[in-house]
């Protein structure tokens, strides 16, 4: 144990970043152990914001226990529900139409490229520069008003059922997403003229915060932190689900494993989306847009598991069933808990601006880490 | 023609006519105290505006547009709410210090407004040694943040103020080596001197490159001095929450807030002064008739309008630059801006001893 006031034995400055802090962006608490500007030690405090969203879901019905997890990672609630729909329908058995996961696909991609704009303006608002918050903004007001046109909320969608989505999308859903793509394709590299091509961004990001290879595999990072460090490790490549099997996209694997990688990894990933949109808009087939499931759900007596790619890395959803309508118990591996255990060895010997760089880098959401 | 020349005139006799000449001394030193407060909320007010509407414009939003046409009383209105608002102080500050130091720093950004010529001839003391004396006075600055940092309690407060005394210490070289390469040219520290002396042309165009890499690093130093984005490490908001003012609420905070603004007034003011000819309208040598048609506009608006521009430009940097990192900002400094000016004053001295400047 340490003393959180004061200093250490050795004479080091005892910082506490947090939970109410700038840059961690929501209740997150670190404990910084400083020498002067350098760091030599982080130590993640969690459970400010754990609700138990584990327990509650056993408790609740297969139909319901989705919505809850829209709270878990909130900037890419559709795809939380989207791996709890899948985990469902995989104990049932249940074929879901293809008009169904053209839709979900689409919404995923959507999504994600919401959670990088997001991303994107946090990050370059810790590193001190405030504009490209209103810029991404602006993109990701469009994605949000498709999602309310066609799931009725902005934020935490429930889009999803087991076996499809809920409803028809919106009449408008196609001329808006493409009118969209359209759009997003001119402005994406307006991001690079205001801040990658930046001398003082560079700077900041090239060569700060390393990770390697065997460093990210053995602290389970996953998602663009990982591909930024040259692991594959993208689910939709892996181990495909729905129609990602069926569109050409490119997985963005780089070696640098600093912040500018892990950096340009994620802009990268948003022209991949588009190009994933793209194929998918156009050619959305007629049908069901849900399959027929009884009115209550019952998962056989087993265990299921089922893992996505979220906008942070790999969500899995672990169930186990005895039977019943409710899950007997349920277990989450998300993707932001395993990306913030690898924080204390990236940033140990950088500079509290460094920290900032890298945590903004590490993309950290706060709810989906403590759950 | 409009001149605020005519109008101290005036109020000297007046006061002479009516007083003894103590009393009217008097009486005018009190006028320009008032005056001076006054302009120290006027342009804390219309400075803090400007800032929002200027991010406003480059965030694409509206910025304040509630209170007053386009907003304007938006200010005043958080003023004083600030006013109003309850002005803690820490359990463990040193309570002298903590509250001794919003008052250092906002006295020291008071007393360099004495040489600084507003428009021709209003100007409150046109000492020799003008220019020496604001960047002297100008490095009392960090004293108060010092004091600031170190009298918190606080573990931020503290970061920030060593990082803010690192900061303006460094860039006051350069700042002081850039105002040099100008005072080489004119060979007078007084205000009124270099104004004078940029009668047929301002420095910046006169004085060939030296002047205008003076020009830049002076821009860059003055940024840095004042504690700007994206040399804002002694506040950082992302990384230090609010830097050595962490712990101020209240009117002490707004002391602080209101001489960020008066110092960007001063260093703009200055840059000016020395580079764009202060309130010296745009002369072109020997064209006498155009000369003279720019001299209809009066000189406080020549003045103002630099000054503004100047600080147009500083906000600019805050709005689109990301921060430096404490080493790199070091490293700038230490680098290559200093080696930098040093050769530009040699150059300089070369240019002025062979005469090739206009």
């Amino acid at each position: 144990m340490f003393e959180e006031i004061g200093t250490t034995a050795e004479g080091d400055l005892l910082i506490n970043v947090g939970p109410q802090h700038p840059a961690t962006h929501g209740v997150l608490h670190l404990v910084l152990t400083l020498n002067g500007e350098i760091i030599k030690k982080v130590e993640p405090h969690l459970g400010y914001i754990h609700r138990s969203i584990e327990k509650m879901c056993e408790s609740l019905s297969y139909r319901q226990f989705i919505y809850v997890t829209s709270r878990m990672d909130y900037l890419s609630a559709h795809i939380n529900n989207h791996a709890c729909a899948l985990v469902v329908e995989k104990g049932l058995q249940v074929e879901v139409p293809l008009r169904a996961q053209y839709i979900r696909v689409i919404m995923d991609e959507l999504t994600r490229i919401a959670s990088h704009e997001l991303w994107w303006s946090a990050m370059s608002m810790d590193l001190g520069a405030f504009t490209p918050y209103f810029l991404a903004f602006r993109e990701r007001e469009k994605i949000n008003e498709i999602m309310e046109e066609t799931c009725g909320a902005r934020l935490t969608m429930n889009y999803m059922v087991p076996g499809g989505v809920m409803a028809e999308p919106h009449p408008d859903f196609q001329k808006k997403v493409k009118a969209f793509v359209a759009d997003f394709k001119k402005t994406l590299h307006e991001y690079d003229e205001l801040i990658t091509g930046n001398i003082i961004f560079q700077n900041r990001m090239k060569g700060v915060g390393y990770l390697s290879p065997e460093d990210a595999i053995s602290y389970g990072c996953t998602g663009p932190v990982a591909r930024a460090s040259g692991v594959k490790s993208d689910i939709r490549k892996i181990a495909p689900y729905d129609v990602y099997d069926k569109v050409e996209f490119d997985e963005i694997i780089e070696t640098g494993g600093d912040c500018f990688t892990r950096y340009q990894v994620r802009i990268k990933e948003m022209s991949q989306s588009i190009r994933i949109i793209e194929q998918l808009i156009d050619n959305i087939p007629d049908g069901d847009f849900q399959a027929k499931t009884k009115a209550v759900l019952k998962l056989p007596k087993g265990e299921f598991y089922q893992r996505v790619e979220t906008a942070r890395g790999e969500l899995g959803v672990y169930i186990v069933s005895e039977g019943a309508a409710q899950p007997y118990r349920i277990k989450f591996r998300s993707p932001g808990f395993s990306n913030l255990s690898a924080l204390d060895h990236m940033v140990r010997g950088y500079k509290i601006g460094d920290f900032i760089a890298i945590m903004g880098t590490l993309d950290l959401v706060i709810p989906d880490i403590d759950r | 023609m409009f001149s605020l020349e005519g109008l101290t005139n005036f109020i000297h006799e007046w006061l002479n006519g009516h007083l003894p000449a103590t009393f009217a001394l008097l009486a005018e030193f009190v006028l320009v105290g008032v005056a001076a407060i006054g302009l120290f909320a006027v342009l804390g007010l219309g400075l803090v505006w400007m800032e929002r509407k200027v991010a406003a414009v480059i965030q694409i939003r509206l910025g304040p547009n509630r209170i007053g046409p386009k907003g304007i009383f938006q200010t005043s209105a958080d003023t004083v709410k600030l006013i109003m608002k309850e002005s803690l102080t820490p359990a463990n500050a040193d309570k002298f210090l903590f509250n001794l130091a919003p008052f250092v720093v906002i006295i020291v950004a008071m007393l360099i407004l004495v040489p600084i010529a507003f428009a021709k001839a209003f100007q409150i003391w046109d000492i020799n040694i003008g220019v020496l004396y604001v960047t002297a006075v100008s490095s009392l600055s960090v004293i108060g943040i010092l004091m600031a940092g170190w009298s918190s309690g606080n573990k931020y407060s503290l970061l920030g103020a060593m990082r803010s005394g690192a900061q303006i210490v460094s860039y006051e070289l350069s700042a002081g080596l850039s105002i040099i390469t100008i005072i080489v040219l004119t060979g007078s520290l007084k205000i009124s001197d270099i104004v004078a002396s940029q009668e047929n042309g301002w420095w910046i165009f006169k004085a060939h490159i030296p002047a205008i890499i003076a020009f830049v690093i002076f821009i860059i130093a003055a940024t840095a001095e004042t504690n700007r984005a994206p040399f804002d490490l002694a506040e950082a908001e992302s990384e230090l929450t609010a830097g050595f003012h962490t712990e101020y609420g209240g009117m002490k905070f707004a002391l602080f807030f209101l001489s960020e603004y008066i110092n960007i007034f001063i260093v703009c003011a200055i840059g000016a002064t020395l580079f764009l000819g202060g309130w010296m309208p745009f002369h072109v040598g020997h064209w006498a008739a155009f000369n003279h048609i720019m001299d209809y506009i009066p000189s406080s608006i020549w003045f103002f309008g630099k000054t503004i521009f100047l600080i147009f430009v500083i906000m600019w940097f805050r709005w689109t630059f990301p921060r430096l990192r404490v080493d790199q900002l070091l490293n700038l400094e230490w680098k290559y801006l200093l080696p930098i000016s040093m050769f530009n004053v040699l150059l300089m001295t070369l240019v002025a001893i062979m005469g090739w400047h206009f």
